[in-house]
C-alpha cells in the first residue's frame, strides 16, 4: 500500500516535469509511538475509509448519471421529483454510520482525557516564542529555543535551508523524558496562547495564559520526536519548535541528574578573554533577543525598537544592566541571565558589527551588579 | 404633503423613472439592479485583492526559507487574505446576486426598503476601505488571525482600533442588508408565490438572512469588547483581571460557524437554481431541500466549540460538541442526494454554469468529508490548524462558494446584459480552475497530516514538495481568473454578439420568473406582480 502511494505520488511529481533529491511525499497521518496515538490513528483510518466508500457511490453515480443521461446521447428527462422512501433511506443509513463512528470515538475521547494515576508531571510554559519546561517532581526547569543553525539560517537568506539538519524542527535544549512511564503535561503561556503539538504522541493541546490545562503520553519506545507550535501566537509563531526525547528509565535517571548539576552551578565569574565575550554573548543574543530586536540589530518598526546606533544601549554601562534584570512594561526582565550571561550578551550588543555598535569597551562577569536579588 | 405629491404626478405621471445620469446613478441609486451591479463588481474587485495576497502567501510557501516577506507581514497577509475573501468577495457577492435576482424570482419591482439598499453598499465599501488602510499603518494591518484570538491581536499596532470599527462597519452593513433582504421576501412576492413556492436560491437567502441577522451583533460585540479591554482597562479575556481568553473563542465561535454557513447556504441555492435547468428536470426533493437547510441553519448555532476542540474543555463539552457536529452530516448529505438525484435520468448539457455546478457537488463533498473526518474530536487532536484544516475550509469555500459564484456569472451575465459570453473562453475557464484548484489545494491534506502547522511563513524541508505543488497550483488558478474577468468586461461589451433571447437557456421558463423577463430586463421589472409563476415541483 506504501508502495503504491508512493508510485503515485512519483507520478504526479514527473508529470510536473519537477525533481528533487529530497523527494518526501508523506500522505497520511502518522501512527505514531503510544498507545493513544495508534487508537487515534486507526479511527483515523476508520473515517477515511468511510468517506471514501460513500464517496464511490456518491460519485460513481453522478458520474454515471452524467455519462449515460445526456441530451447528446439523446437521454430524455424524466419529469420525477420526489421519493419519500429513498428520501428517508439516505437519511437513516447516514445516521447509523453517524452512530457507528460516535461509538469508538467516545471511548478514545475518555481514554485522552484520563490523566488520573500519572507517574511524573511536568508544566509547559508557552511564551513569545520559545517553551518553558518544568519538572514538578525533580525541579529540572530550562528553556528550549530554536536551535542556532535553524535560527542564522531563517534569518540570513544566503544559507540554504536544505543544509541545515532538522531546519526549524530543532532546538538548543529538548524535553526528555522516559519511555513506559505515564507522564502528566500541565499547559499554561506567558503572553499569548501556544499549543503544543507533537504528531508522534497523538494530540496537541493549548497553552492558554492564566490557565492550566492537561493531558498525558506514555511513549513506547526511544527516539527523538519532533512536532511545532500550532496556535498563531505572533511573529515568530513558525520558530517555537518542540523536540521530546524519549530514552530509558536508566538514561533518564542520569539525565536528570547532570541537568540537576549544571542547573545548580554558580556563573563561572572568571574573566575572559574578549573574544569569549563576543562569542558567547552572540550565542546569548541568538536565544534571548533576536526574535524582537532582529540579527541585524534593527528592531521592527512600530514593535520592537532597533539596538543599533540606541543610546540605551552604546551609553553608560550600569544602566543598562539595571535596564535589562528589571525589563519594561514592553520587554521582559532578564533576571534569568546569569551574571557571566549577562556581561556576554552586553559586550555583544555594544561591540557587534554585526549590529552596527562599536562601543570598544567590555564588562566582565563580576563587575555585574544585580539590581534585584534573585537567589530565594 | 399631498401638494408634494401633487406636484411629483405633474411632472411625472406619463413617463417610467429611469436612472440618473453620469456617475450620480451609481452612487445614489435605489435601484435592486444597480445595487445588485455595484455589488457583484465590488466583490470582483475584492477577490482580486484577496486573490493577491494568496499570490503572496504561496510565493513564500514556494520554497522553504523566507524569500519575499517579513514573518509579521506574512501573518498580516494571511489575516487580511480572509478577512477581505469572507466579507469583502464572497458574502458581498452573494448580496450583489440577492439584489438582482431575489425581486425577480419572487415577482417583486424592487427590494423593500431601496434607500436601506444604497446604504448598506456604501457602508460595506468604507469598512472594506478602512479594513485596508491598515496595511498602511505603523506596526502593519492585524496579523493574528481573521478570528481576531486575544491576547495576541491585542499586540496589533496602530491598525488595532481602525480594525474593529471595520469590522462595526461590515456588520451594520450585512444587517441592513438582511433586514431588506427579509422585509423584501415576507412583503413582495407576488400573490401565487406562497413561501412553498419560492425558488431554492429565495429560501437560502431568507434563511441566511436570519443567521446574519442573528450573529453579527455578536461578532460587533466581541471585538468591542477587545477594544475595551485594550484601551478601557477592561479584563474580559485577560486573565490577571479575572477574565478568560477562552472566553473571547466561544463568543466568536458562536458568530464564526454561523458565518460560514453564511457563506455556504445561497451557495446551496444557486446550485439547486442552476442543476435543474441543465438536468432539464424539475429539482429532486424541494420540500426535503428546504427543511435540511433550516435544519443546518439551526445546527450551526450549537457547534461552534467543535473550532476549539484543542483549547481544553470538560469532556462532556467536548462529547456534547462531537456528537452535534457529526449530526450536520445527515442534512448536508441529503442536500448533495437531492442534487444526484435530480441529475438523475435527466437531459443533461454541460454548459459553462452548469460545469462549475457539477465541480461544485463533487468538490463541496470532499469538503464535507473532511469537515466528517474533523468532527470526530479525538483525531482533530492531530488535524486541529494544521494543512489539513486549510485544505478542507478552501475546499469549502473556493471549488464551493467561489465555484458557485461563478456558475451565477455564466448562468446569469445572459440574462442581466442580453449579451451571450463566449462559451469556449467560459469552458476553459473552468477546466483550468478546476484542475488546478485540485493541484492548490489537495496536496495541503498530506501537508497536514504530515504534521505542517497553518499560519507559519516557513517550513521545515520534509514539506517542500507538496508545497512547491500547492503553490504551482495556486499560480494557475490565480492567473485563471483573469479569463472571469475578461468574460465579464468582454460580455456586458456585447460578448459573441449572439441575440440572446428571453429565457436564454432551454426552456428555462418553466424554472424560474426571471426567464419570462426580457434580456436585459428594463430598469424597473413587475410593476404590477405576474399573475402564474412556475411551479416545476408540484
Amino acid at each position: 500500500m506504501k508502495k503504491a502511494k508512493q508510485l503515485f505520488a512519483s507520478m504526479i511529481f514527473m508529470t510536473l516535469g519537477l525533481g528533487s533529491a529530497h523527494a518526501d511525499y508523506t500522505l497520511n497521518l502518522m501512527e505514531g509511538k503510544t498507545k493513544l496515538s495508534h487508537d487515534i490513528y486507526d479511527l483515523h483510518m476508520l473515517i477515511l475509509w468511510i468517506c471514501v466508500f460513500i464517496g464511490i457511490g456518491v460519485f460513481g453515480t453522478m458520474f454515471y448519471s452524467i455519462y449515460h443521461h445526456r441530451k447528446s446521447k439523446g437521454h430524455k428527462a424524466e419529469q420525477f421529483h420526489e421519493n419519500t422512501t429513498v428520501e428517508i433511506i439516505w437519511t437513516i443509513i447516514p445516521t447509523i454510520i453517524l452512530v457507528a463512528m460516535a461509538i469508538p470515538a467516545t471511548k478514545a475521547m475518555l481514554e485522552i482525557n484520563d490523566v488520573k494515576e500519572a507517574e511524573m508531571t511536568i508544566k509547559v510554559t508557552g511564551k513569545q516564542w520559545y517553551w518553558d519546561y518544568e519538572y514538578t517532581d525533580s525541579g529540572v526547569h530550562f528553556e528550549s529555543h530554536l536551535d542556532e543553525g535553524s535560527e542564522r539560517a531563517h534569518r540570513v537568506s544566503n544559507i540554504d535551508p536544505k543544509t541545515v539538519p532538522h531546519y526549524l524542527l530543532n532546538v538548543d535544549k529538548p524535553l526528555v523524558v522516559p519511555i513506559k512511564k505515564k507522564i502528566r503535561f500541565v499547559f499554561t503561556a506567558a503572553d499569548v496562547i501556544h499549543s503544543w503539538w507533537v504528531p508522534d504522541l497523538g494530540w496537541k493541546k493549548d497553552a492558554n495564559p492564566g490557565f492550566i490545562n492537561e493531558a498525558w503520553t506514555s511513549v513506547d519506545e526511544p527516539g527523538i520526536y519532533r512536532g511545532q507550535c500550532t496556535e498563531l501566537c505572533g511573529r515568530d509563531h513558525g520558530f517555537m519548535p518542540i523536540v521530546v526525547i524519549a530514552m530509558d528509565q536508566a538514561s533518564y535517571d542520569a539525565w536528570t541528574k547532570d541537568t540537576l548539576a549544571k542547573q545548580n552551578a554558580k556563573p563561572d565569574l572568571a574573566d575572559q578573554t574578549r573574544e569569549q565575550l563576543m562569542a558567547k554573548g552572540e550565542s546569548v543574543y541568538l536565544r534571548n533577543c533576536v526574535a524582537c530586536h532582529q540579527i541585524d540589530g534593527t528592531g521592527i518598526s512600530g514593535h520592537f525598537p532597533a539596538l543599533r546606533g540606541s543610546a540605551k544601549v552604546t551609553g553608560p554601562i550600569d544602566p543598562l544592566i539595571g535596564f535589562l534584570q528589571a525589563g519594561t512594561s514592553r520587554m521582559p526582565a532578564f533576571s534569568k541571565l546569569k551574571d557571566d550571561e549577562l556581561a556576554q550578551l552586553i559586550t555583544y550588543i555594544r561591540n557587534a558589527p554585526a549590529l552596527g555598535n562599536k562601543v570598544g569597551d567590555e564588562i566582565q562577569p563580576n563587575k555585574i551588579t544585580p539590581v534585584y536579588d534573585d537567589e530565594e | 404633503m399631498s401638494a408634494v405629491i401633487a406636484e411629483h404626478d405633474d411632472h411625472h405621471d406619463d413617463h417610467d423613472h429611469g436612472p440618473a445620469k453620469g456617475l450620480l446613478r451609481w452612487i445614489i441609486t435605489t435601484n435592486h439592479k444597480d445595487i445588485g451591479t455595484l455589488y457583484l463588481l465590488f466583490a470582483l474587485a475584492m477577490f482580486f485583492v484577496g486573490g493577491a495576497m494568496a499570490m503572496v502567501i504561496r510565493a513564500e510557501l514556494f520554497e522553504p526559507g523566507l524569500q519575499f516577506v517579513d514573518p509579521q507581514f506574512f501573518n498580516s497577509m494571511t489575516t487580511m487574505h480572509a478577512l477581505v475573501m469572507v466579507f469583502g468577495a464572497v458574502m458581498p457577492a452573494f448580496v450583489g446576486l440577492a439584489n438582482w435576482m431575489i425581486p425577480m424570482m419572487i415577482g417583486a419591482p424592487d427590494m423593500a426598503l431601496p434607500r436601506m439598499n444604497n446604504m448598506s453598499f456604501w457602508l460595506l465599501v468604507a469598512g472594506v476601505l478602512l479594513l485596508a488602510s491598515t496595511l498602511f499603518m505603523e506596526g502593519g494591518a492585524p496579523a493574528g488571525g481573521w478570528t481576531l484570538y486575544p491576547p495576541l491581536v491585542l499586540q496589533t499596532g496602530k491598525a488595532f482600533p481602525f480594525a474593529v470599527f471595520s469590522v462595526h462597519l461590515l456588520g451594520i452593513s450585512s444587517i441592513m442588508g438582511a433586514i431588506n433582504i427579509i422585509a423584501t421576501i415576507f412583503n413582495m412576492r407576488a400573490p401565487a408565490m406562497t413561501l412553498m413556492k419560492m425558488p431554492l436560491f429565495v429560501w437560502t437567502w431568507l434563511i441566511t438572512a436570519f443567521l446574519l441577522i442573528a450573529i453579527m451583533p455578536v461578532f460587533a460585540g466581541a471585538v468591542t469588547m477587545l477594544l475595551t479591554d485594550k484601551f478601557f482597562h477592561t479584563s474580559f479575556f485577560d486573565a490577571a483581571g479575572g477574565g478568560d481568553p477562552v472566553l473571547y473563542q466561544h463568543i466568536f465561535w458562536f458568530f464564526g460557524h454561523p458565518e460560514v454557513y453564511v457563506m455556504i447556504l445561497p451557495t446551496f441555492g444557486v446550485a439547486s437554481t442552476i442543476i435543474p435547468v441543465f438536468a432539464r428536470k424539475p429539482l429532486f426533493g424541494y420540500a426535503s431541500m428546504v427543511y435540511a437547510t433550516a435544519s443546518i441553519a439551526f445546527l450551526s448555532f450549537i457547534v461552534w466549540a467543535h473550532h476549539m476542540f484543542t483549547v481544553g474543555m470538560p469532556i462532556a463539552g467536548e462529547l456534547y460538541f462531537m456528537y452535534a457536529t457529526m449530526l450536520i452530516a445527515i442534512p448536508t448529505g441529503v442536500k448533495v442526494f437531492n442534487w444526484t438525484a435530480t441529475m438523475w435520468k435527466g437531459s443533461m448539457t454541460f454548459e459553462t454554469p452548469m460545469l462549475f455546478s457539477i465541480a461544485f457537488v463533487v468538490l463541496f463533498t470532499m469538503g464535507g468529508f473532511t469537515g466528517l473526518m474533523m468532527s470526530v474530536a479525538p483525531v482533530d487532536f492531530q488535524y486541529h490548524d494544521t494543512y489539513f484544516i486549510v485544505a478542507h475550509f478552501h475546499y469549502t469555500l473556493v471549488p464551493a462558494s467561489v465555484f458557485i459564484l461563478m456558475a451565477a456569472g455564466y448562468f446569469w451575465l445572459p440574462k442581466w446584459t442580453g449579451h451571450m459570453y463566449n462559451e469556449k473562453i467560459g469552458q476553459l475557464h473552468f477546466w483550468l480552475s478546476a484542475i488546478s484548484v485540485n493541484i492548490l489545494f489537495f496536496p495541503q491534506h498530506f501537508l497536514g497530516l504530515a504534521g505542517m502547522p497553518r499560519r507559519i511563513p516557513d517550513y521545515a524541508v520534509q514539506f517542500a514538495d507538496w508545497n512547491m505543488i500547492s503553490s504551482i497550483g495556486g499560480f494557475i488558478f490565480g492567473v485563471s481568473q483573469l479569463l472571469f474577468l475578461w468574460i465579464v468586461i468582454d460580455t456586458i461589451k456585447g460578448g459573441t454578439g449572439e441575440k440572446v433571447s428571453d429565457e436564454v437557456w432551454e426552456d428555462a421558463k418553466k424554472h424560474g420568473l426571471e426567464w419570462t423577463l426580457p434580456s436585459p430586463p428594463p430598469y424597473h421589472t413587475f410593476t404590477t406582480p405576474p399573475t402564474e409563476i412556475p411551479t416545476e415541483h408540484f
